[in-house]
């Protein structure tokens, strides 16, 4: 295996923040217990919702496809126990906006049969591209980095050249030790799923890109690449820095490469994977199982033993916080995902989902109610940190103004929404916040301008129709007119004819009784 | 268990702008004890006018603005702006002429505009300018340097001259009063007398005037501490200084008799201390790395020209002015090449 000093290429800006993986790092990855009910969402992923495949009342296995995906961009879910359907309807679910959406409800019914599987393949180097591919979208297995994208989608890159897969280990949020935990426990996994996904997409290398706070994890791959023998998967340690995980750091970090803006890693010849993905994906393939359990961390101040659990996807939040000893007084905030990219959850009562990395039960004081904002002083702190190297003091100053062509021309959709401005600005604005505000207005205008692109279109379509029409309507009688016009010039009308036929009869037969009866000529003359 | 939820990140770092203007007064100390040291207590008693004539403005603004004045007097944004704003002053100034300029950079300057990150000029700049255009005389009447007079103003003396306009007991205005090293180059020369000639004057030390130089180097001192403790940039006191340096080189080399030198530049007047503290407020500043360095070395362009064929002797506060109108333009033209930019790859 490479050992050789590999270069790194530093990122501009980022963060050295106290990582805080202490309280549930060292806690081996333990099964959480199977709920009572489970809360299916049918949107777990990026792309079109799954259809429900079945009603409430039916009978479930556990693996059994229960929502099927509805789009090229979308995903498969599967019953992640054994049990009863009991309905399908709009619940509240892990989301920002806190709005409900539609989900299956199941019972548990304790017993946890497994339905039929498909064949594993364990040849998966003779296999088709295609047909693995197909495996994965069946799997339902998307991003389990957070970004839920589906993978199948993203692995496929027909008609591009791809030379390097990139395996994301870097778990640089502060907190969340769920890959990390992964990779000590199951780096033969990781190392399968990784082969596995570079075969799919064709690459010729894989590089492993970890962060250097995680040595046991990196000890433990390491000694499976060197009993693999495989000289062409390369671990490369990056120094601790967020977001180091961020997709297009990641690249840059361990090849100088930068992806292009608007572009995705696929413009220059890589596809990124996160390790916990690279897991499913060997199940997937060597296991023949559905993507219906995955490991959450639950960790925080507030929350009595922090620890990484491998847990059903559909349990209740609370569930999985109550087998972790409970809430601790001082609750404050629940946070789904990091601390700095995670958001908020309104509730408890939502169910894990495929994205569902960390919870964080946390006091007031390692997270803070934001304060009063003050006015920016442009000081350019955030400008240091940004590492997509933008001026986040004059997006902000123009997502305020909701001048939205300026902050497009600032380069708003660059922003990943890592949240390093917002962390060291002195005056603490919420500058993500106004980021997210600026792109979905952008977002809204857009399709507002589709639409009336739309009706526009339709309007001068409905336009030029009757126009059309008008104009045939006039072709035809001014047809009728020439008709009109031609007809004494060249045949005379039938009546006409008949009643001048007529009227000369009379004028005829009228000449003939004159000249029989001259008498009555004098008479009249 | 319902939780409140608020955006992210959920993580906050411990600065905040009470501390970027806490420590950018702390770096004045140095400059402030050597200023008090060769002008006496003047220095003080215009701190102290200063300081009181913003804060009460500051309340009174924010009283009619309806908002609770104490966060706002509590940034400190306002007491650096009056400290810079006295800092620049003669240290025998009329005690309402101080508060006037102080008055005008709070309102009108700073809090006219929304108040602290909404005000396109520099306030306490802008107070000086109204000062220097307004009362020309006073504004020019400085103290000469207790190493040149041999006489250190003392409380009382400073006290009485402030107030009450009462001139010094030792020997009057004339003994203790003196055009600064930088207008006393600029009238010297317009006698058509050479560099030489002028520098034979006791008021002249190593660089620049005798005292006015270890000014500058302790607001340097100061200065350098906010570069280590990157609450400022480096780049525009570097660009201006080197910008300053340079053009005064040029015309130094060409004609050493009537063009002073780049060190007379660098050390007589406001330099280090606009370098440092005046041309580096954030929020009137250019903001982007490039255009920093631009905004900066026009500004010691503009001191250069000003100083060598304008109306007034010193011209960091009007060089200052004129750029921070440029500051937005500037920082349009010059975004930094982000991240994955196709067409900008090989800057």
């Amino acid at each position: 295996m490479a050992e050789q000093p590999t270069p790194i290429w530093d990122f501009h800006g980022g963060l050295h923040v106290d990582d805080r993986k202490a309280p549930s790092k060292a806690s081996p990855i333990r099964e959480a217990v199977i709920p009572k009910r489970l809360q299916l969402p049918l949107q777990q992923h990026i792309g079109r919702h799954a259809e429900p495949v079945v009603r409430a009342g039916d009978p479930v296995l556990k693996g059994q496809l229960i929502a099927r995906a509805s789009d090229y961009v979308s995903a498969n879910i599967h019953a992640p126990t054994s049990g009863m359907v009991s309905e399908i309807a709009e619940l509240p679910i892990a989301h920002p906006s806190g709005l409900p959406a539609l989900s299956i409800m199941m019972e548990a019914d304790g017993k946890d049969r497994w339905a039929e599987l498909p064949e594993p393949i364990p040849d998966y180097q003779e296999a088709d591209p295609a047909d693995l591919r197909e495996r994965l979208r069946w799997a339902g297995i998307v991003g389990l980095g957070g970004a839920v994208f589906p993978t199948s989608v993203k692995t496929n890159v027909t008609g591009k050249q791809v030379d390097t897969l990139i395996i994301n280990a870097a778990e640089c949020e502060p907190y969340i030790t769920c890959d990390d935990r992964l990779m000590q426990e199951q780096p033969a996994q990781v190392i399968a799923g990784a082969d596995i996904l570079r075969h799919i997409v064709g690459a010729s290398r894989i590089l492993i890109g970890i962060e250097d706070n995680k040595p046991e994890a990196i000890t433990a791959l390491r000694e499976t690449i060197d009993t693999r023998g495989q000289r062409d998967i390369e671990l490369r340690i990056v120094p601790t820095k967020y977001p180091s995980g961020g997709e297009k750091q990641l690249i840059y970090l361990l090849t100088g490469v930068e992806v292009p803006s608007h572009g995705l890693p696929l413009d220059v010849g890589m596809v990124c994977q996160n390790v916990a993905t690279a897991v499913a994906v060997a199940e997937a393939i060597l296991q023949g199982r559905p993507l219906i359990s995955r490991v959450v961390t639950v960790t925080g101040q507030a929350v009595a033993q922090p620890g990484n659990l491998q847990t059903l996807i559909g349990t209740p939040v609370a569930e999985l916080i109550e087998q972790c000893g409970g809430y601790l007084p001082g609750i404050h905030k629940l946070i789904m995902g990091g601390p700095m990219m995670g958001f908020g959850l309104h509730s408890d009562s939502v169910p894990v989902a495929k994205g569902s990395n960390c919870f964080i039960a946390a006091t007031e004081a390692e997270s803070p109610d934001p304060v009063k904002p003050s006015p920016c002083i442009r000081c350019g702190e955030c400008v240091k940190v940004c590492p997509a190297q933008l001026l986040p003091q004059q997006l902000y100053w123009y997502a305020r103004a909701r001048d939205f062509d300026k902050t497009q021309d600032h380069h708003l959709f660059d922003c990943i929404e890592c949240g390093c401005c917002a962390y060291v600005c002195p005056a603490h604005i919420p500058l993500v916040h106004y980021y997210r505000f600026a792109k979905t207005e952008i977002w809204a205008m857009e399709r507002e301008r589709e639409k009336a692109e739309h009706a526009r279109r339709r309007h001068e379509f409905r336009e030029a129709r009757l126009k059309r029409l008008e104009a045939e309507r006039k072709a035809k009688l001014r047809k009728k007119k020439e008709a009109l016009a031609k007809k004494p010039a060249s045949g005379k009308d039938p009546k006409k004819a008949a009643i001048e036929a007529a009227m000369q009869r009379v004028a005829a037969k009228k000449a003939g009784q004159e000249a029989a009866d001259p008498a009555s000529e004098n008479e009249k003359n | 268990m319902e939780f409140p939820v608020a955006s992210s990140p959920h993580l906050q770092g411990d600065n905040d702008i009470q501390r970027v203007m806490g420590q950018v007064l702390l770096a004045l100390l140095p400059g402030v004890a050597a200023l008090w040291w060769y002008f006496g207590w003047g220095v003080i008693i215009n701190l102290g006018l200063a300081i009181f004539t913003a804060v009460f403005w500051e309340w009174v603004v924010m009283r009619l603005r309806g908002r609770d004045p104490r966060p706002v007097i509590a940034d400190l944004s306002g007491i650096l702006t009056a400290c810079l704003l006295a800092i620049a002053l003669p240290p025998t100034l009329p005690w309402w002429q101080t508060m006037m300029g102080t008055a005008f950079a709070i309102v009108v300057a700073k809090q006219l505009f929304g108040g602290l990150g909404y005000n396109p000029f520099n306030p306490a700049m802008a107070g000086y300018a109204l000062l220097l255009v307004s009362f020309p005389a006073d504004m020019t009447r400085w103290l000469e340097p207790s190493v040149v007079s041999g006489h250190s103003l003392g409380l009382s003396e400073a006290w009485n001259a402030i107030f009450s306009g009462v001139a010094p007991a030792a020997g009057g205005w004339d003994a203790l009063t003196g055009a600064t090293p930088l207008d006393h180059m600029r009238t010297e020369l317009s006698r058509e007398h050479l560099i030489g000639e002028i520098r034979q004057s006791a008021v002249w030390g190593d660089f620049g005037g005798r005292g006015w130089e270890w000014v500058a180097n302790w607001f340097l001192v100061g200065g350098l501490f906010l570069v280590w403790r990157k609450v400022i940039s480096w780049r525009i006191p570097a660009s201006m200084l080197v910008a300053l340096a340079l053009i005064a080189g040029i015309f130094w080399v060409i004609d050493p008799d009537i063009h002073p030198s780049p060190a007379f530049h660098l050390f007589s007047g406001a330099a280090i201390f606009g370098a440092f503290f005046i041309a580096t407020d954030p929020v009137t500043a250019s903001t982007t790395p490039r255009g920093q360095l631009i905004y900066g070395a026009l500004i010691g362009v503009l001191v250069f020209v000003i100083r060598t064929w304008g109306g007034y002797p010193d011209a960091v506060a009007f060089s200052v002015l004129l750029m921070n109108m440029a500051a937005p333009t500037i920082d349009y033209y010059t975004q930094p090449r982000v991240f994955g930019d196709q067409e900008k790859q090989d800057e």
